[in-house]
């Protein structure tokens, strides 16, 4: 029983943090209709950022938040500069981008700061709440991290008139162009959005995982998972979606298959959700016209 | 028919792939009367060819790669060894075996290299064992521990270079049995060859009790973002020994949650994974007191070799060769220490630069000092034995540096 | 001669310059014999790989370009073709050739079963399905339960098949030979069912699934089979690359193949014959050529470090993307159309899923 409960908290933990992935790749989703796969290097290149502001001496939050910045503004010059000459080029096209964009963030990271892994400070007090190493303080904080940042997106998207307009520009550009939204510039906006909040995540994830180039290429599956599960348009959905992969892997892993096939073995249940509820759990069926 | 047009493309790419073959360059076989050469090798170079994962999930280990490449350019502007210059071509396979062999092929039957010096990876060099053999060309000193590399019976032209894992697994699994009453043994390993090799070992070391004394063992895949769910696994049995068959980021992982869940066992860490700048040291050292591991290089980091000559040699290196590398990653002093070997022997080799002479030479090796190994262990190979590293010496950490304890264990394999 | 040749290659719609193509093909292992030298059997070796790659972009094309449905995981048929060739090889000591029908029948199976929960799943969530199965068959290869049959982590170690009836010539070009005559047949195939009523079935399902149904068309069934035989394609590629490498582990089905499939069918073209063939040299050449470039740069500019080989082909990539979003055969075709002042109809429908020009239907 006891190790039920551990499992299921430190599920619930490593659900927060693809919770987190899943929130960076939803947000490009439903600015660009796009899934990004350079979302995880993207995410551990800002955190090497953030890592080299440390070590030049300045003070933690400092560097979060001068990371942020600097990811929001690298996320919306790959928009403008490297993806936009793409606005028409076939979908598997611009895949075949993020896979291009993918290999130089991981390959950059590794010449510029080596392949060895990377001790990355937590904001958070040392030590844990229960006092037998369940759950650590560093982890409550990434899940009251990752709520945080739903609210604010959840807001954004809701009551902002900038968060409406993104969405109209994805989901229907021409229509969105008509109304006078600057439809080029809301999925720009949307990718530095995204980037930032995967500057965030990486920055939680690296004190967990360590820091190193191929930190997030794992993690990555997971939040693809998770934010599918969810409802890739919903971010709520997603932050579910994220918790319901990380206690599910841990309890296949202990208690049904092993750990040689957790991830096999929970993502085959996931498709199998899927195949129930085509849009994920929480998203809604798009009716098509014909 | 415009779409055959595109064919095109393809067909010129194979014109210029025979034409390319058609010019290159035949292989010199003997230059001067008295010198001997083989392929690659002339009077001013000796060509060299070697693979390592640069890139994907192993590229961690490109470091060996890259100090070895870093080596032999200081090897070149010391003057080359005999007046010849080294040409070494490194190549990525991205620890991929099918790339392995490509590379491999390209090497030996397009660049024409004397031979492979380290290859990496246990898969990557399974690939092109065989293949090897069969073309007679040195595989020398290849970077991994299996210990299915020593064995001139069968396979003549391949050696290892490292103690093998397995034996170190019989060295954990004696030292365990003589210290822990009542062991209850947990395992976290890696799922790959190097983890079956590192717990079959420690099976044999334990011997008939083995069963008994093993409670779990719970596996990883290096694609998992973390193993705390293993770790829980593991702590729950009550176990009282931790045998850690890890890769460096997992096993920092693994040691910091260990200290996290307060799980304190006898904690047994595998050399691939003993490095202090690339395990320990992002780990805690508060986290890592009184892990034991068996070692046969000098740890970079280690204050006490601060002041030894071949550490002061090599630190020089590092700034000048090797800047790029990480100073605390021990893959940088197994690349230096192997490709320090590989040149020895081609010393050796004299003017006699040819594939036999130089497994000949490989196999000749008798108390051979190479510098950042332990003091007291020398190389030895003969026709007979392939495992030119058969020492290790076990260590505890203390404080914030490796103290070596008990005797160097000859870990031959007999 | 060549007129009569010609009128025969284009009676059955084959193109002049696609038989000059296979013809080149089948001369080249010869110059080997005429002009010995060491590294003739490397290129022989290059040779095979952009075949076997080919030949699996083939299998990804037939089911992404030609039927619209999208795979992440095409490198775990490859996996099954290759296992499948070698375990027949070691455990029931079958010659190399006797295993590609048994391949095909079980690759076709597995694909055709996969294709059901995929008729339930589009675009983004079929990609995640696919990603599954390409996570899950490298770790299920290592899995105890079967590691008698597959080597678990350490794969199996197999022969090289020597050339049969004494034949004069060595293994890899007879591995050439025998890479090229799969290829022919399967490219031979491809060609008759994509020109065919099933072929202009398979796209019609591509282009609108619900306005071929309503011209009754069964799309379950065609999706179910196009998945088995793209699975087919994949599979024998599989095999062929375990003859040829003579070696399968679990290392060398992982992720990373089944993404380089995908980047294969997009560089070589979406939806077209020849852009398979491109893709599966592209796959072989282009890590070289990032290499090469790579050490040119640090030599002209003399740089401390080395530009990494694998962000020169991530630039490669993007520039490719910019210049031939539609791949390279899409290009060249544009580039001929625009050369004979007669623009074709090629820009990409931009509400459409995926891409996609009908090459072999257009007229």
């Amino acid at each position: 029983m006891e190790l039920l409960l551990q499992q299921i908290a430190s599920g619930l933990t490593s659900g927060a943090i693809y919770a987190c992935v899943a929130l960076g790749l939803v947000m490009i989703y439903v600015s660009t209709d796009h899934i990004n796969f350079a979302q995880g290097e993207m995410a551990m290149f800002s955190t090497y950022i953030a890592w080299a502001l440390i070590q030049a001496g300045v003070s933690y939050w400092v560097a979060f938040g001068a990371t942020m910045v600097i990811a929001f503004a690298g996320g919306l010059l790959i928009q403008r500069f490297i993806l936009k000459p793409l606005e028409h080029a076939p979908v598997l096209a611009l895949v075949v981008c993020f896979i291009a964009l993918l290999s130089i963030f991981n390959s950059m990271a590794g010449v510029i700061w080596s392949f060895t892994v990377k001790q990355f400070p937590s904001p958070f007090p040392k030590g844990d709440l229960t006092g037998a190493g369940l759950v650590s303080y560093h982890q409550i904080g990434v899940v009251g991290v990752t709520v945080v940042m739903l609210g604010l997106l959840t807001c954004f998207f809701r009551f902002t008139t900038l968060g409406l307009a993104m969405r109209a520009a994805a989901q229907n550009a021409s229509s969105a162009r008509l109304m006078g939204v600057r439809v080029s510039w809301m999925l720009a906006l949307g990718w530095g959005m995204a980037a930032a909040i995967g500057a965030v995540a990486g920055m939680l994830v690296a004190p967990i995982v360590f820091l190193d180039p191929n930190m997030m290429t794992g993690i990555l599956t997971y939040g693809f998972a998770a934010a599918l599960v969810g409802g890739i348009g919903n971010p709520g959905g997603a932050v579910i979606g994220g918790f319901v992969v990380g206690v599910l892997e841990n309890l296949v892993g202990t208690y049904i298959i092993g750990n040689e096939l957790k991830l096999s073995f929970a993502l085959v249940i996931i498709v199998g959700v899927l195949l129930l509820k085509p849009a994920g759990l929480f998203g809604r069926v798009n009716v098509k016209r014909v | 028919m415009n779409k055959t047009s595109n064919l095109l493309t393809r067909r010129k790419t194979l014109l210029a792939a025979a034409g390319m073959a058609l010019a290159a360059p035949s292989i010199v076989t003997s230059a001067r009367a008295e010198n001997k050469y083989g392929p690659g090798v002339s009077d001013t170079e000796i060509k060299i060819g070697n693979t390592n994962p640069y890139s994907g999930n192993a590229s961690a280990y490109g470091a060996n790669g890259r100090a070895a490449s870093a080596y032999f350019r200081m090897i070149n502007e010391q003057g080359g060894i005999n007046g010849r210059k080294i040409n070494y071509i490194s190549l990525d396979d991205g620890y991929s075996p099918p790339k392995t062999v490509e590379l491999t092929r390209q090497l030996v039957e397009r660049d024409g290299v004397l031979l492979l010096h380290a290859p990496l990876g246990t898969a990557c060099n399974t690939a092109i064992h065989h293949y090897m053999n069969q073309k007679k060309v040195p595989q020398l000193f290849v970077a991994t521990g299996a210990s299915k590399w020593g064995d001139p019976a069968h396979n003549p032209w391949t050696m290892g270079w490292q103690p093998d894992y397995h034996t170190e697994g019989v060295i954990y699994a004696k030292h365990a049995l003589a210290n822990v009453k009542d062991p209850k043994i947990a395992i976290l390993r890696q799922n790959d060859d190097m983890g079956v090799d590192y717990l079959e070992g420690f099976r044999q070391g334990l011997g008939s009790v083995a069963e008994k004394f093993i409670v779990e063992t719970a596996t990883y895949e290096v694609t998992d973002p973390t193993i705390d769910s293993q770790m829980l696994q593991l702590k729950n049995t009550g176990a009282n020994v931790f045998y850690n068959i890890t890769t460096p980021k997992f096993a920092a992982q693994a040691i910091k949650k260990a200290a996290e869940i307060g799980w304190k066992p006898a904690h047994y860490l595998v050399n691939v994974a003993a490095s202090l700048g690339a395990t320990l040291r992002p780990a805690g050292m508060e986290n890592c007191q009184g892990i034991i591991t068996a070692f046969y290089t000098k740890d970079p980091v280690d204050p006490r070799w601060a002041s030894s000559p071949d550490f002061v040699t090599w630190k020089a290196w590092m700034e000048k060769y090797n800047a790029g590398g990480n100073i605390a990653d021990g893959s940088n002093v197994t690349g230096y220490a192997n490709a320090f070997t590989m040149a020895h022997v081609l010393r050796a080799c004299g003017d006699n630069l040819t594939r036999e002479n130089v497994m000949h030479e490989a196999a000749s090796l008798k108390n051979v000092e190479i510098p950042m190994l332990l003091p007291g262990i020398k190389l030895n190979t003969s026709a007979t034995n392939f495992y030119p590293i058969q020492a290790v010496n076990m260590a505890r950490i203390e404080g914030d540096h490796w103290a070596m304890f008990g005797e160097l264990i000859s870990a031959s394999q007999g | 001669m060549a007129a009569s040749a010609t009128s025969w290659a284009t009676r059955r719609g084959i193109g002049w310059w696609a038989l000059a193509f296979w013809i080149f093909m089948l001369v080249l292992p010869l110059m080997g014999s005429a002009f010995p030298s060491e590294s003739f059997d490397y290129y022989m070796f290059m040779g095979q790989s952009m075949m076997v790659y080919a030949i699996a972009v083939l299998g990804l094309n037939l089911l992404t370009g030609f039927n619209g449905q999208i795979s992440l995981g095409h490198g775990a048929f490859f996996a099954l073709g290759a296992y499948t060739a070698a375990i027949l090889m070691i455990d029931f000591g079958w010659p190399y050739w006797a295993t590609i029908p048994v391949v095909a029948i079980v690759c076709f199976g597995a694909g055709f079963l996969f294709g059901f929960p995929a008729l339930k799943l589009e675009s983004h969530y079929l990609a995640l399905a696919t990603f599954t199965l390409a996570i899950a068959v490298p770790q299920l290869l290592k899995h105890k339960s079967i590691a008698g049959w597959t080597g678990g982590v350490s794969g199996l170690v197999l022969e090289k098949p020597d050339p049969p009836f004494g034949l004069p010539i060595s293994p890899d070009q007879f591995l050439f030979y025998f890479c090229l005559l799969m290829a022919m047949i399967l490219f031979w195939a491809a060609f008759n069912l994509l020109r065919g009523r099933s072929g202009r079935a398979m796209m019609a399902i591509r282009d609108h699934g619900m306005a071929a149904g309503t011209m009754g068309i069964d799309t379950s069934l065609y999706k179910t089979i196009t998945f088995g035989i793209s699975a087919l394609y994949t599979g024998i590629a599989g095999a062929l690359s375990a003859i040829t490498v003579a070696y399968v582990a679990p290392d060398s089905f992982a992720l990373p193949l089944s993404i380089a499939f995908l980047v294969g069918l997009v560089v070589g073209g979406i939806g077209s014959l020849p852009g398979c063939l491109i893709g599966g040299a592209f796959l072989v050449l282009v890590q070289n050529w990032s290499q090469s470039l790579s050490d040119v740069l640090k030599e002209t500019f003399s740089l401390q470090y080395d530009v990494p080989s694998w962000a020169i082909y991530g630039v490669l990539l993007l520039l490719l993307m910019y210049v031939m979003p539609t791949g390279i055969a899409g290009g060249v075709l544009r580039l001929r159309g625009a050369i004979a002042g007669r623009l074709r109809r090629v820009e990409t429908v931009r509400s459409k899923p995926l891409v996609l020009q009908s090459e072999g239907e257009k007229h």
